[in-house]
């Protein structure tokens, strides 16, 4: 056992990055969740996008192609869903599933001719003069791009959503779909454009798992991290500010269990690695009994069909 | 253009249609996406639909059809009760596992006894392992309100994790030379799954899947508690003001679906797959998800539906070996068969029209089940 070795700034600099791919899966769940429609499909559009990101960036040579390759490949398969719920009114949670279902037969079968090579690899961007604060600067200004796009999605969502009319309108479309759609708002193409933005960021979480974190395919790539992004919507109250607290939270849990795993900590391999897990139960466990807090919180309309009557 | 009207009851016999016109589309477009990898569209379907019932190995294939069917249907039955009733319970992969595990463990405790005593005992607490696991999110959600959803899901991880640790520690063949794995249960006697009649493929697991299959029936149809479950589907409030509690169909739910996929994963590993290893089960807690709803929720839509995917098993390992097609390729037909399902749902609930034709006026569509009754 060497818990010494383990540097806290490192730690919570690699937090920074192992927090990325949950943050971005959840933040587009979370639009998608405030316009009132409940995709739990993540897991399937985050390793699609795993997999069509490393294709592109492959044969680019390009990350930045292949995660623009990834945002398409997500958006792609969200749309099945968004036809199938918005249009031929399925039961959302069933599809969700099926979702995930199919998109980790797609990955795999797209991701064959992919195993063992190793992705090109995303330059780091350091920030001048923030970079070089101490104990800071390695925290928060040394990484590659992607973390720092993940932040401004954060941003630009928490001022979409509380500071634009359109993010208004949203908003109304989720708490109560009829009377939004008395008022003359576009129900279905408002949902439809927030589960095309939740499939897209979805891919971009998931291509940074493959080009970034791992940096090579492998099957199951994502393990769970989509639907840890899901619980994590729940945690954050649907409000992106707290999303990212949340997702801080758990790429904390996930980076300090592989640092003990390093350190030989003499706790088994596998009760280490069952952490993230078992501390995302325990959290929606405190998030949902504060007097029904979490529940208070969801929007209006989530997970109910829309049909207009008139 | 096409606008959807809301019937005012599901049709029955879109009801029936609906999973025959899906397997039929997603043969269509399964045969596509063959084409697309290079492989002869029609030669692969036959190979998945056909050749496995009436092909050159049929006697091999017949029986596994069963091996393979038992399981999966077991774990639907289960399924289907909550998810009538709204509750999800989407972490049978890990009750499965669970099952097997303290199945196996139980069993092992009295290696090598020789006893009829030890392969009931096993299944017992198989069912309980996975009752237990099944129980977590279930008393979470009745305590604290947390989603089952995402609870039960977590802990397909946890079990996954736990597996692996059994398999290299506590339930490691001591006489197995360091390699991962149990000992050999279906070597054991006492305490093996075997074949009941040679060539059938029918063990103990597929007996207790047809069993599950006409106990859900009867419970469905003329039982209070397939009542219940009906009405808390439906209506909620209706469900609250009859007199259902809501934690206590939770419970009862899950702790069914737990039960049926513990003792299904205690089936499998003291069968087919003979010992806990790292990775004994093959998902069948998930694909049974698929089972369920193609099986329209129903016991009986559940055994064809079971059948039918075991079939896609088998077809997709000979379409595998035949014509080197990729293995991921079938798992991409199994979800594809669920959304060309969940697709072909809308004309069950609705009718299409085309708009300008003349609509039924809406006091005559409200009037006509009062003038029935």
């Amino acid at each position: 056992m060497d818990l010494g070795g383990i540097s806290p700034i490192l730690l919570l600099a690699s937090l920074m990055v192992a927090s990325t791919p949950i943050l971005l899966a959840a933040l587009g769940e979370l639009v998608v969740e405030r316009a009132g429609v409940l995709n739990l499909g993540v897991e399937g559009m985050m390793i699609t996008g795993a997999i069509t990101g490393f294709a592109t960036a492959v044969a680019t040579g390009s990350p930045a192609l292949g995660f623009l390759g990834a945002a398409a490949g997500g958006a792609a398969l969200s749309v099945i869903f968004a036809v199938l719920v918005l249009w031929l009114k399925s039961n959302q949670v069933a599809t969700g599933l099926a979702l995930t279902l199919f998109g980790l037969g797609l990955a795999s079968l797209i991701g064959q001719g992919y195993q063992g090579i190793r992705a090109p690899s995303t330059a780091r961007l350091d920030i001048p003069l923030l970079s070089d604060i101490p104990a800071l600067g390695p925290i928060l200004f040394r990484h590659d791009w992607v973390v720092y796009l993940g932040l401004a999605l954060v941003a630009g969502t928490w001022w979409f959503l509380s500071r634009t009319r359109a993010g208004l309108t949203l908003r109304a479309v989720g708490e109560n779909h009829d009377a939004a759609h008395a008022l003359g708002y576009h129900v279905l193409r408002l949902r439809f454009l927030a589960i095309l933005f939740g499939g897209a960021c979805a891919g971009l979480g998931g291509a940074y798992l493959s080009l970034v974190r791992v940096p090579q395919w492998t099957e199951g790539v994502t393990a769970g991290a989509g639907w840890i992004a899901l619980a994590i919507v729940v945690f954050a109250s649907w409000r992106p500010l707290r999303l990212l607290l949340g997702a801080w939270l758990f790429g904390g849990i996930s980076v300090l269990q592989l640092n003990l795993q390093a350190a030989n900590v003499p706790v088994p391999v596998e009760v280490l690695s069952m952490a993230p897990y078992l501390v995302t139960i325990l959290v929606l466990v405190l998030i949902s009994s504060g007097r029904g807090r979490a529940r208070l919180a969801a929007p209006g309309s989530l997970g109910q069909p829309f049909h207009a009557s008139r | 253009m096409i606008v959807l009207e809301k019937r005012p009851n599901p049709s029955r016999a879109w009801a029936f249609a609906t999973p025959v016109l899906a397997v039929i589309a997603t043969m269509i477009a399964g045969g596509l996406l063959f084409a697309a990898l290079g492989k002869d569209p029609v030669l692969a379907i036959r190979t998945i639909f056909w050749d496995p019932l009436f092909g050159d190995f049929a006697s091999y294939t017949r029986p596994q059809l069963l091996i393979k069917a038992g399981p999966l249907i077991l774990i639907a039955v289960g399924l289907s009760f909550g998810f009538r009733a709204g509750i999800w319970n989407i972490g049978a992969e890990g009750q499965y596992i669970l099952g097997a595990l303290t199945g196996a463990a139980v069993g092992l405790a009295f290696y090598p006894t020789e006893s009829r005593l030890v392969f009931p005992l096993m299944v017992a607490a198989g069912a309980l392992g996975g009752i237990a696991w099944a129980l977590i999110p279930a008393l979470l959600k009745i305590r604290f309100g947390t989603n089952e959803i995402l609870v039960s899901l977590m802990l397909v991880y946890v079990a996954t994790n736990l597996l692996a640790y059994a398999a290299l520690g506590p339930l490691q063949n001591p006489e197995g030379m360091g390699f991962p794995g149990s000992r050999n249960l279906s070597q054991w006697l006492a305490a093996a799954n075997l074949e009941l009649f040679p060539g059938t493929g029918i063990h103990w697991g597929v007996i207790a899947a047809g069993l599950a299959v006409i106990v859900a029936h009867v419970l469905l149809a003329r039982h209070v508690f397939g009542f219940a479950v009906r009405l808390a589907g439906q209506s909620p409030r209706a469900a609250a003001f009859a007199g259902v509690s809501p934690s206590r169909l939770v419970l009862a739910c899950m702790a069914m679906s737990g039960g049926l996929a513990g003792a299904a994963g205690l089936f499998e590993v003291t069968g087919p797959a003979g010992q806990i290893s790292i990775d004994f089960n093959v998902g069948y807690g998930f694909t049974a998800i698929i089972v369920a709803f193609l099986g329209r929720l129903h016991p009986v839509g559940i055994l064809l539906a079971g059948l039918l995917m075991a079939l896609t098993y088998i077809g997709g390992e000979m379409a595998q070996l035949q014509l080197s097609l990729p293995a991921a390729a079938i798992q991409l037909f199994q979800g594809m068969l669920l959304f060309f399902l969940l697709a072909m749902d809308v004309l069950t609930q609705f009718r299409l029209r085309w708009k300008g034709a003349p609509v039924v006026p809406a006091p005559a569509a409200a009037a006509a089940p009062q003038e029935a009754s």
